[in-house]
């Protein structure tokens, strides 16, 4: 049938680029390449919780720390400016990617976990109170549920809750319903990491700016693997981590809007952020460098350009287009296995995950049946146990795609899901 | 391939459909409840001592989750019948893995060890040695 046919790029030639694709898995994970059973080929379907990295970034960081590992805006020598240069510019390449005005709409964060709290400490503390709230969903990832729930405490700020409807989806009209004039802030998952749901944010964006709030999107999983235009989005704040997107760990950004970032006083003080200093009091760098305060990232900065560089090669239309292939395969061939419950929207409108359950097994008993197989998944709560909890499930089994993954892949963990279902009825 | 592996052998797979001692008692010394948050499995264990309170007379368990927390929990419901307090409070992991009979890998090891834990700690607080406010979970 040749769904190999319709894959909008070379997917062998991508898949060269990341030797880890590579090796074999199924030994002693404490001796690993060690002891009888180590040669089950690696299938790996666990992007969403961190891609893997190509060649071209990995030489990035040896790049750096063998050529010119300097500490960035600090020195007149050489290697530091080469270093500033290369870091500074990063920052260029990134805002490009999301459709940003510059490198002062780009702060480099450590994931999208700290660009939410940078945002939800340093506006959130400082605007939020008693009679203010903050719309969140049902199907937010922790990242941003703990820390608007939290800021909420401190604050007085009462924090809601959009539902999700039975197929997976935002209640739009409690949305609605929700975002009133007393609604300062509306922070949404793009696309769930749980349901695969993407939501509409252009819409949500429009919603809250009506009643003057501000729009913080969650893009953890969108911004790998779909094109993302903020002002496309209408959002304020975009967030996002380099390590889902061929990246290194360590790297994240946060997008903000110009006036609302110029706004805002640091996150966090120290180094590199400041303008002047005296003993009595300081003044603060231009953006972004305003909420970049000590050493930062810095490899991982200039990786996480290159990441974006690779990811452009290709192209975000195909990546997008190869996601949508691989879950719509994905869920089809789970639907067909039988005994499978699948969360979420249908297969053709999903990002490139599916979440399930195999009726009688635990997700975790799946998971290390799997393991056995040579198929990593994630299992557990996939950091949303309050919308597992509306789900009705403790836990539930995870399979995500990217750029590399191929359907002989999807192939193997739907047998191997079957072998799971099969030696527990 | 370890099929399915050794971690799922027969035995196990047996525990965990047909668990033992699973129910209630009428009249137990102690009831205790942990659970492991991240996968959802919750134990609850009962436990009737004999007329002396130091050896364990009838051991039953209710409980939700995977198939080795589960199955632990039902093997070693069996193997407390007849054990003294003492005995109970030495449990150690090893002799989780070693009476499941199978390797456990790494990151499952805290499942393994729930029933163990929730029996113990039961003990513990009906000695007065543990705060009944502290909830039993294997994860910390």
């Amino acid at each position: 049938m040749g769904v190999q046919e319709q894959y909008p790029f070379d997917v062998e030639a991508v898949r060269a680029d990341f030797p880890i694709l590579d090796r074999k898995v199924g030994g002693d994970p404490e001796s690993p390449g060690e002891g009888p059973g180590d040669d089950t080929p690696l299938v790996y379907l666990d992007s969403a919780a961190t891609s893997h990295t190509p060649d071209p970034v990995v030489d990035t960081i040896a790049d750096y720390y063998r050529g010119y590992n300097a500490n960035v805006h600090r020195g007149i020598h050489q290697l530091s400016q080469e270093a500033s240069v290369a870091y500074e510019q990063a920052h260029d390449t990134v805002a490009d990617f999301v459709g940003a005005s510059g490198r002062e709409e780009i702060v480099f964060t450590k994931n999208t976990t700290e660009a939410m709290n940078l945002v939800a400490y340093a506006w959130g503390l400082e605007e939020l109170g008693p009679g203010d709230n903050v719309v969140l969903s049902q199907m937010e990832h922790h990242s941003s549920l703990v820390t608007w729930q939290q800021i909420g405490k401190r604050t007085g700020a009462d924090v809601r809750f959009i539902e999700v409807t039975d197929e997976g989806r935002l209640d739009m009209e409690h949305a609605a319903s929700l975002i009133d004039d007393d609604t300062q802030m509306v922070s949404v998952v793009h696309v769930s990491n749980t349901l695969g749901t993407v939501n509409p944010i252009p819409e949500i964006s429009a919603m809250a700016h009506d009643h003057d709030a501000y729009v913080f999107a969650d893009g953890a999983q969108s911004v790998p693997t779909r094109p993302v235009d903020v002002g496309d989005l209408g959002v304020d704040f975009l967030a996002f981590s380099g390590h889902k997107m061929c990246g290194p760990t360590g790297i994240g950004a946060l997008y903000g809007r110009e006036e609302i970032l110029d706004e805002m006083g640091p996150y966090l003080y120290g180094g590199d952020m400041i303008r002047r200093v005296s003993f009595e009091d300081s003044t603060w760098e231009d953006l972004p460098w305003k909420f970049e305060a000590g050493t930062p990232s810095i490899a991982q900065g200039i990786a996480f350009a290159a990441a974006i560089e690779y990811l452009e090669e290709i192209g975000m239309d195909n990546v997008q287009a190869h996601e949508d292939l691989l879950a719509e395969y994905a869920y089809d061939e789970l639907t067909d296995l039988g005994g499978v419950e699948i969360y979420g929207p249908p297969g053709h409108d999903r990002g490139g995950l599916v979440a399930f359950n195999v009726e009688g097994v635990h997700a975790h008993d799946l998971s290390s049946i799997l393991n056995d197989y040579g198929v990593a998944i994630r299992a557990g709560d996939h950091c949303t146990q309050p919308l597992h909890d509306e789900m009705g499930v403790a836990a539930s089994a995870r399979a995500s795609f990217y750029l590399y993954n191929t359907v002989e892949e999807i192939d193997a963990l739907v047998e191997a899901v079957g072998e799971a279902r099969d030696l527990f009825a | 391939m370890g099929l399915g592996s050794d971690m799922y052998r027969q035995q196990i797979l047996d525990h965990y459909k047909n668990p033992r001692n699973y129910g209630e008692l009428e009249d137990p010394d102690f009831t205790h409840v942990g659970e492991n948050p991240s996968c959802g499995d919750t134990i609850r264990m009962q436990v009737a001592l004999d007329d002396a309170g130091e050896t364990i007379d009838a051991v039953r368990f209710t409980g939700d989750g995977c198939a080795i927390s589960m199955a632990s929990a039902s093997m070693l419901s069996e193997r407390l019948h007849g054990m003294s307090i003492e005995e109970l409070d030495e449990l150690d992991t090893d002799d989780v893995t070693e009476m499941l009979g199978v390797d456990i890998s790494p990151m499952r090891v805290k499942c393994a060890v729930l029933g163990r834990q929730v029996a113990q700690d039961g003990s513990k607080i009906h000695r007065g040695e543990l705060d009944p406010d502290d909830r039993t979970k294997t994860e910390e």
